[in-house]
């Protein structure tokens, strides 16, 4: 799946002229920009920038209150239930705190989704979230209720599940909140892995400002003031030259 | 933060002054304005109600101790000001820092926070009416998900897994068994004898067979399992489903392409359809054994005429309608629970808010539905 210098440039994912609202208040208007393949694509910006928000919109959770979200040539919420079935396909997602469903152990956690989507018979299906789960480094948890994982293995594991189906693309929304730096760290080298080993594209909503310089290939910068992306650009660029806004963000400053 | 250790504490003391030529005021503070457990606690006096916008001084040289509350105060004083009328040199570094870090840094408002004006009785009606109306909304469409759900499962496309249904039908039935068995048995205890001591009034303790049996297959069992249920089955399924919604777990089934009501509302529907008629016909035995006990033993019923005289009394229509009446709360109860848990808050306090909402929610349905089918049944002279 190692992607070709000519596909990396090309565009997975567009998002043109999204706004969104919390019934008449917009959070943010007219954003447009692309997701490219194997890229890390890091969302950024202040509490109730819409961070999490755009995140919903991207996986079709919650439709916008204006503008489309492309995959290839398909807008996922015009698209009818079959090709937003097969759209789904493309990407995993960890949410926030881990969410696997706590009725089931954490192999479980990961077959579901081929019993659910895939032909795998039962016997490759345990192989496969054998295998998903060593490598997010948790070769021993198949049998292990996620109640008693901890954060960052609760986090692991859903990258793990988030990979059940091997989505083109990963969607991780706040991959380092709540954890200690090495733990962190130790997750930011996963991703980086993920993408260079798998191919996998991926895109992650965070503030966490180490994990940014440490993955982000692009940073998309959502302005809480001035409502809408007021930069998007590698995050050494944004920090040299991007708006005040994200260079005090980027440089833990106050904004003058 | 005494001003000097040697002085004995002095009592707080704060006046207003007007400094003449500028029209400005100044606030003296002396004495140790510390909260004592043995003293009771002294105000800060009203700005004069002459001061106008005339700037606003601190003199806080005789000011021998203080402490959060005195800071409080002082904040609450002057929050409403414009900061810049307020002058803060006059007070010791620590707590001028503490002021300058809660006092706003821009003028407020010129007009100060009203408290929200009470609505007109007109207007809570109405409210209450928009409230209830949108509840009810999603009450509906939450209805109308399962109808649609059922239509995806008879055309064998829903999204639900075998083992949920048997899991949940384990759940749902074997397990209720002890309660239901409890309850079923009092609730004969109370009829048989409740019956019994009327009827033996005019000597007919005979028919108690009938009032056992007729009142426990058509209503009493029905009405019984559906309570229990609704406490025992409707409470957790809320309690579920709602914390899987604050846990964004039911976020990540929807972000597959699962829909919840098929994967989580149907296999609890189905597992009731199939348990539910099996309780209530278990809760209607028991409920005749324990009847037919109290007329035997504590009546003098022969006990060969009582069962000749059950077996009378119990007819189909009366199996049926008590077996309809009981399936049909025993649903509503697995609705009232999953639309409250699918609808939940994202946080431990929704989910308990959910939880009593269902159990309310069923009770209402299971008498709405109860008062509506026996009439029904009534009018049709079933």
């Amino acid at each position: 799946m190692a992607t070709t210098p000519d596909a990396a440039a090309e565009a997975l994912v567009r998002v043109e002229g999204l706004t969104m609202a919390f019934g008449k208040t917009v959070i943010q208007h007219d954003l447009s920009f692309e997701i490219r393949r194997g890229e890390v694509f890091v969302v950024i910006g202040g509490s109730g920038s819409g961070k999490s928000t755009l995140l919903r919109h991207l996986i079709g959770l919650q439709p916008p209150a204006a503008g489309r979200v492309r995959y290839g040539d398909e807008d996922l919420f015009a698209a009818d239930p079959e090709a937003q079935a097969r759209l789904r396909r493309l990407f995993g997602v960890m949410f926030q705190a881990g969410a696997l469903w706590s009725s089931m152990t954490v192999g479980e956690n990961l077959m579901l989704p081929m019993v659910l989507f895939s032909r795998l018979d039962a016997a490759e299906r345990e192989r496969q979230a054998r295998f998903k789960l060593a490598l997010v480094g948790l070769p021993d948890q198949f049998d292990a209720e996620p109640s008693t994982l901890s954060g960052g293995m609760r986090k692991r594991a859903a990258i793990a599940r988030a990979l059940a189906l091997d989505p083109t693309l990963l969607y991780l929304d706040e991959p380092s909140a709540g954890l200690d730096p090495p733990t962190a760290a130790r997750l930011d080298e996963l991703i980086l892995q993920l993408r260079d080993h798998l191919g996998t594209t991926v895109v992650m909503v965070t503030h966490e400002l180490a994990s940014i310089f440490a993955v982000a290939d692009r940073a998309l910068f959502l302005d809480a003031q001035e409502k809408t992306m007021t930069a998007l650009d590698a995050p050494r660029r944004l920090l040299e030259s991007g708006p005040p806004a994200v260079k005090a963000l980027l440089s833990r400053e106050l904004p003058t | 933060m005494t001003a000097g250790d040697a002085d004995p504490p002095a009592a707080p003391e704060a006046t207003w002054t007007a400094a003449g030529k500028g029209g400005g005021w100044t606030l003296a503070l002396a004495g140790d304005w510390r909260t004592r457990a043995d003293a009771p606690a002294v105000a800060l006096p009203a700005l004069p109600d002459d001061s106008k916008d005339a700037p606003l001084a601190i003199d806080a040289g005789r000011l021998q101790g203080w402490d959060a509350a005195f800071v409080a105060k002082l904040w609450h004083l002057l929050q409403a000001l414009p900061r810049q009328r307020i002058a803060l040199d006059g007070l010791p570094a620590s707590l001028r820092a503490l002021l300058e870090l809660a006092l706003p840094d821009a003028a407020p408002a010129a007009t100060p926070i009203k408290a929200p004006s009470r609505p007109g009785r007109l207007a809570q009606v109405g409210r209450f009416a928009t409230a209830h109306g949108a509840k009810a909304r999603r009450t509906l469409q939450f209805l109308g998900e399962v109808l649609l759900a059922f239509g995806r499962l008879a055309r064998g496309r829903a999204q639900m897994r075998r083992r949920d249904l048997f899991w949940q039908i384990d759940q749902a039935g074997p397990r209720s068994v002890p309660i239901v068995s409890l309850v079923s048995a009092l609730s004969g205890l109370i009829l048989g004898y409740m019956g019994a001591a009327q009827l033996q009034r005019f000597g007919a303790q005979s028919y108690i067979a009938d009032l056992v049996t007729v009142g426990g297959v058509r209503e009493m069992a029905a009405l019984m399992t559906g309570v229990i249920l609704s406490g025992r089955i409707g409470a957790a399924y809320a309690a579920q489903l709602g914390s899987m919604q604050a846990n964004e777990e039911t976020d990540a089934l929807r972000a597959l392409g699962v829909d919840p009501v098929d994967y989580l509302v149907l296999p609890r529907v189905l597992a009731m359809l199939v348990v539910a008629p099996l309780l209530i016909a278990y809760a209607a035995l028991v409920m005749m054994a324990a009847g037919g006990a109290i007329a035997v033993v504590a009546f003098g019923v022969p006990a060969a005429e009582y069962l000749s005289e059950s077996r009378d009394a119990l007819t189909l229509p009366h199996v049926l309608i008590g077996l309809l009446k009981g399936t049909v709360y025993a649903v509503l109860v697995v609705l009232a629970g999953c639309r409250q848990g699918l609808d939940a808050g994202r946080s431990a306090q929704a989910v308990g808010q959910a939880t009593t909402a269902a159990v309310v929610q069923a009770i209402v349905w299971i008498v709405a539905a109860a008062s509506a089918l026996t009439v029904a049944f009534q009018k049709l002279g079933w």
